[in-house]
């Protein structure tokens, strides 16, 4: 591990025909419309720069980067002089010297030469350049009177903006303007006096910088630069790696100095990500440092006493010996586990194959039962596999969009941003949202169609666009006779063309105006390359399964499923969601989405592990609550998961877990299922161990090691410690071998190794003797199932009912500097934007009920009640409050209902029938919680050693 | 009848809910294959036991879901 820059050539990789020139005598051959900057720098050539980076097109200002070129006048800009047939450049001649180092003179007159004291010392493009071009003096004095006094603004918690070390490239603006496209950057003023301000001038904090970080890696000074390299120092090596947040999966450097994390880069050969990042992935590291990680495993006999702690070896003799004698006397099947969608592919697998193996049943369960099981249940039934369609390349050739359920810009920003830079070069959007999300109408953006129906009539929108698409004759009849299922079209056709499917039939249901639904439905059969990406607000309904199937129709319907620029997109929401359910994690699937009952594949696994498997499904997580209440279920392995914060129904979820006999909680901190455990095995962050991650477009990327595991072991370590202990034999000393073991057992994994991954840096699955490169974009000949499956989803409301006692709809989600149940970020100075829940209402609602914005409101449903401040927006319509889950003081989920998804019991999360009126205090459950919370949450201090 | 029993019934009208497009006959046998596919042996253990429950208030077609599931269950 060393630490080098990644290169720079300037300006962006262009496609188009090779042109050839001659640079410094070298020839060059580069694709047409390519800058003679960025050819130089692919022969090595190094042209000085200031202005320029190649995450930005060129702007021509710094005029560092002067060439000559034979039979051209004067000294043209290299950045913005694209290469052209037979050019002969010389980019070093005694003109060019003189000429830059005559404008670097200006630069530094106006800049503070304290390069020795600058945290950026070292790893500074102005230092290097002033290197470069020999300036030994400048003419014009060091006392410039434009920025050196300037004050530093550090309100932002991450980085300073110091104006004094600015040199106004405009490279910081740029990157929010073309990569983040936020806009939230601009120069003021003119001339000599013009600087960087944030919004109206009012300071990066309070603006309406997102803080992605764009701007600090594109500045070329010190005058943006993370507060943890002033802190400590350069870094001096770097190891690539991937983020454990969303399901993005954007990859980074981890730039260490020793075996401390100095920062955090977006890599710019991410697949993912291109090089870009958000304040989570960027920034929101510090909670593997947090002094609330526990690093000791801890054990007690009942969750009223104080945790006490124990060695590694007594804890897990504890778990294997309490489980085992749980089997012993209420049978095979009273304990299961659920795996982690935050921890690797292997750490799942190894979960898994332990409950499997070990434990002799499927009771294995994972997130992805309250998120995006209705996916896998919904692609699987219609495409023939539970998988996104597409790369997130793809998005780049969309003509339409249809977002539907989702808020990218908040929850998946990296994507947010490449598909704001879609939209801006001409792309059209339609967003389906009871909310009106940033996407509808943003700088430079505005959705062609916002459709804000009422919450949990998703199934009857989706169906009534489809009306739209089969009586106005806008099916791609062609590519549904060659590839789907032409009876079960002709079914759904009929069903879909039903007068009462039509959009003045639904709008009273939906109140989206008949006229808007129209006009949505034909921009998405007509305009082009038709995309569609959903997220929670599609699957967390009572329809959940059926909503995803009625998207995946409108798309075979339209042609729109094997193309890029198409497809049937999932955002998943947490970074190993997908890799989770391919590794089995769903108490019916085995590996690669094979169902337990299937003979053949059970037998592989069979013979592999030296086992005879379980054929029957096993209990999902709602189920295995239910049992445990029942007296049925006793015993519990949770990695990496907190279900009492983030599952519905909190009441429940504890009523469950407290009927236990051993819940084994595996995580960084005490999270709140922990106040219901038995055991506690602390966990490793992703710094800490070697794995991988699949993210939301089925790309497999390495999760490398840049430190030691705090806690003293590995995460697959200590699954494999319990698995040793119940009687196993495994024996793996690295992750590749697990994936090894996946590899041989899961066909669609069938090419992928360690090597691989490192070789290519990320491989998409499937990736086998068929698919040798991977695939980036899925059914482009055939759907993986043989012919797409149209499947007639009649629209059943949801028996969640608001009325006289509960008039609004609760729904929930996500916020940008907040992530799930908020463990790590809430540990992070992201608190900074969100350090509370609070309910959005609409004035209209709110003035009904004598609430004031920011007010104490108490918000009830049947389910329960808690107590939050209020928000007052129009951003939600009348009848309709929002809220986030991402603090344990809210609990969201004291409100939210059992009631859940028909076929996979997915929560319906989205709708809750609720009141709200003025409070002025928590309620009684939130006291009682609390209490209950600091109680468990007691450690005995650990006895001395002897 | 235990919450978990009314759960149960719950979730199987439910799940004949959205399959009541296909028609009483099909809803019926589509419900019953997607038990077996993703309900635990307790839970269907539970489901035929329910139709010898006197006390338990079955609607007719989940009556005939858990009497096709209690044919198909394997004997234990």
């Amino acid at each position: 591990m060393t630490f080098t820059r990644e290169k720079d050539f300037g300006t962006p990789e262009k496609h188009g025909e090779t042109v050839s020139l001659t640079i410094d005598g070298q020839q060059v051959s580069v694709p047409a419309g390519t800058s003679i900057m960025r050819a130089a720098a692919m022969v090595d050539t190094a042209i000085p720069k200031l202005c320029a980076t190649d995450s930005l097109e060129s702007f021509g200002s710094c005029r560092m980067c002067l060439v000559e070129i034979d039979g051209r006048r004067g000294y043209p800009a290299s950045c913005t002089t694209p290469v052209a047939p037979d050019m002969v450049v010389r980019t070093e001649t005694d003109k060019l010297r003189k000429l830059r180092r005559g404008v670097m003179e200006l630069y530094i007159s106006d800049h503070p030469l304290d390069c020795l004291t600058c945290s950026a010392n070292g790893d500074c493009e102005l230092q290097d350049v002033a290197g470069s071009v020999g300036l030994r003096d400048v003419r014009f004095g060091y006392e410039g009177a434009s920025h050196l006094e300037g004050c530093k603004d550090e309100s932002n918690p991450y980085f300073t903006f110091d104006p004094a070390k600015c040199i106004v490239c405009s490279r910081c603006v740029r990157a929010c303007d073309e990569v983040q496209g936020t806009l939230a950057l601009t120069v003021d003023g003119r001339g000599f006096a013009s600087k960087i301000a944030a919004s109206q001038d009012e300071g990066f904090l309070a603006s309406e910088c997102v803080s992605c970080g764009a701007c600090v890696q594109a500045c070329p000074t010190s005058a943006l630069i993370e507060n943890t390299v002033i802190e400590k120092g350069t870094p001096d090596k770097s190891v690539v790696t991937t983020c454990a947040y969303c399901g993005v999966g954007c990859t980074f450097r981890a730039e260490m100095r020793g075996e401390d994390l100095v920062r955090m880069v977006p890599w710019k050969e991410g697949k993912a990500n291109h090089g870009h990042s958000c304040v989570k992935g960027r920034f929101a590291w510090g909670y593997a440092q947090h002094r609330d990680r526990i690093l000791n495993p801890m054990v007690r006999s009942s969750v009223d006493e104080p945790w006490r702690e124990v060695s590694w070896d007594e804890a897990i003799a504890h778990v294997a010996s309490e489980f085992r004698r749980i089997q012993s006397s209420y049978g095979t099947r009273a304990i299961g586990g659920i795996t982690s969608s935050r921890c690797t592919n292997e750490e799942t697998f190894l979960v898994q194959k332990l409950i499997r193996q070990g434990f002799g049943n499927n009771n294995v369960d994972t997130c992805a039962r309250v998120c995006h099981s209705p996916t896998g249940y919904g692609l699987k039934t219609t495409f023939g596999t539970s998988a996104g369609t597409q790369d997130f390349d793809s998005v780049e050739q969309a003509d339409v969009v249809l977002v539907i359920g989702a808020n990218p810009t908040d929850g998946h920003p990296v994507f947010g941003s490449r598909l704001k830079k879609r939209l801006r070069e001409g792309a059209k959007l339609i967003v389906v949202d009871p909310r009106r999300i940033d996407l509808v109408r943003s700088p430079h953006i505005e959705a062609a169609h916002h459709l804000p129906l009422r919450p949990g009539t998703n199934v009857a929108l989706l169906t009534a666009m489809a009306h739209v698409i089969v009586t106005e004759g806008l099916v791609d009849e062609t590519y549904v006779r060659e590839r789907c299922d032409g009876e079960a079209y002709a079914e759904w056709a009929a069903f879909a063309s039903d007068p009462a499917r039509s959009p003045e039939a639904i709008e009273d249901l939906t109140g989206i105006p008949a006229a808007d639904v129209r006009a949505a439905a034909r921009l998405y059969a007509t305009g082009g390359n038709g995309a569609i990406y959903y997220g929670l607000g599609v699957t967390e309904h009572s329809q959940g399964s059926s909503t995803v199937m009625a998207i995946a129709n409108l798309a075979m319907a339209t042609g729109n499923v094997g193309k890029p620029g198409a497809g049937v997109n999932p955002l998943r929401g947490q970074n190993n969601v997908q890799g989770s359910c391919d590794m089995g994690s769903f108490p019916h699937e085995l590996p690669g989405y094979r169902h337990v009952s299937d003979s053949a594949t059970r037998a592989l696994f069979e013979a592999d592990w030296g086992t005879v498997l379980d054929a029957e499904p096993g209990l999902r997580i709602p189920n295995m609550l239910d049992a445990a209440t029942d007296g049925t279920f006793k015993g519990i392995f949770i990695q990496g998961e907190d279900i009492l914060q983030s599952d519905p129904n909190t009441k429940h979820v504890a009523a469950g877990l407290a009927a236990m006999e051993c819940v084994v909680v595996q995580d960084l901190f005490l999270n709140e299922t922990a106040n219901y455990a038995h055991v506690f095995l602390p966990g490793s962050t992703f710094l800490e161990k070697d794995g991988t991650f699949t993210n939301a477009e089925r790309r497999i990327q390495r999760v490398r090691k840049v430190m030691e595991p705090k806690n003293g072991y590995a995460d697959w370590e200590v699954v494999q410690l319990v698995a040793n202990a119940m009687g196993l034999d495994w024996t793996y000393t690295h992750p590749s071998q697990v994936m090894d073991e996946i590899a041989r057992l899961t066909p669609t994994f069938a090419g992928v190794n360690y090597d691989v991954l490192d070789e290519r840096g990320s491989v998409q699955w499937p990736m086998n003797a068929a698919a040798p490169e991977g695939t980036p974009t899925m059914h482009i000949d055939h759907f993986v199932r043989g012919k797409g499956l149209f499947v007639v989803t009649d629209y059943v409301p949801t028996d969640e009912r608001t009325g006289p006692r509960f008039p609004l709809l609760l729904t929930t989600g996500r916020i940008l500097s907040q992530y799930n149940v908020g463990a790590q970020t809430r540990r992070t100075p992201n608190e900074a934007w969100h350090a509370e829940d609070r309910l959005e209402i609409h004035p209209h609602d709110a003035e009904n009920r004598g609430v004031r914005d920011g007010d104490w409101v108490s918000l009830r449903s049947r389910a329960g009640e808690t107590t939050l401040r209020a928000l007052i927006t129009d951003r939600v319509a009348p009848g309709v409050v929002y809220t986030t889950f991402h603090h344990p003081d809210t609990q969201a989920n004291v409100i939210t209902t059992d009631f859940s998804d028909w076929a996979t019991n997915c929560p319906e999360y989205k709708v809750t029938a609720v009141q709200v009126a003025p409070s002025n205090g928590p309620s009684e459950w939130q006291q009682s919680y609390r209490a209950q919370a600091e109680q468990s949450r007691r450690i005995e201090p650990a006895e001395p050693a002897e | 009848m235990t919450s978990t029993d009314e759960r149960l019934a719950y979730m199987a009208a439910q799940i004949l809910r959205n399959f009541a497009v296909k028609g009483q006959k099909a809803a019926i046998e589509a419900a019953t294959d997607h038990i077996v596919q993703f309900w635990d042996p307790g839970m269907k253990a539970r489901a035929s036991a329910m139709l010898g429950d006197a006390g338990t208030d079955l609607s007719e077609d989940v009556r005939a879901v858990f009497e096709r599931l209690r044919q198909e269950q394997p004997a234990r």
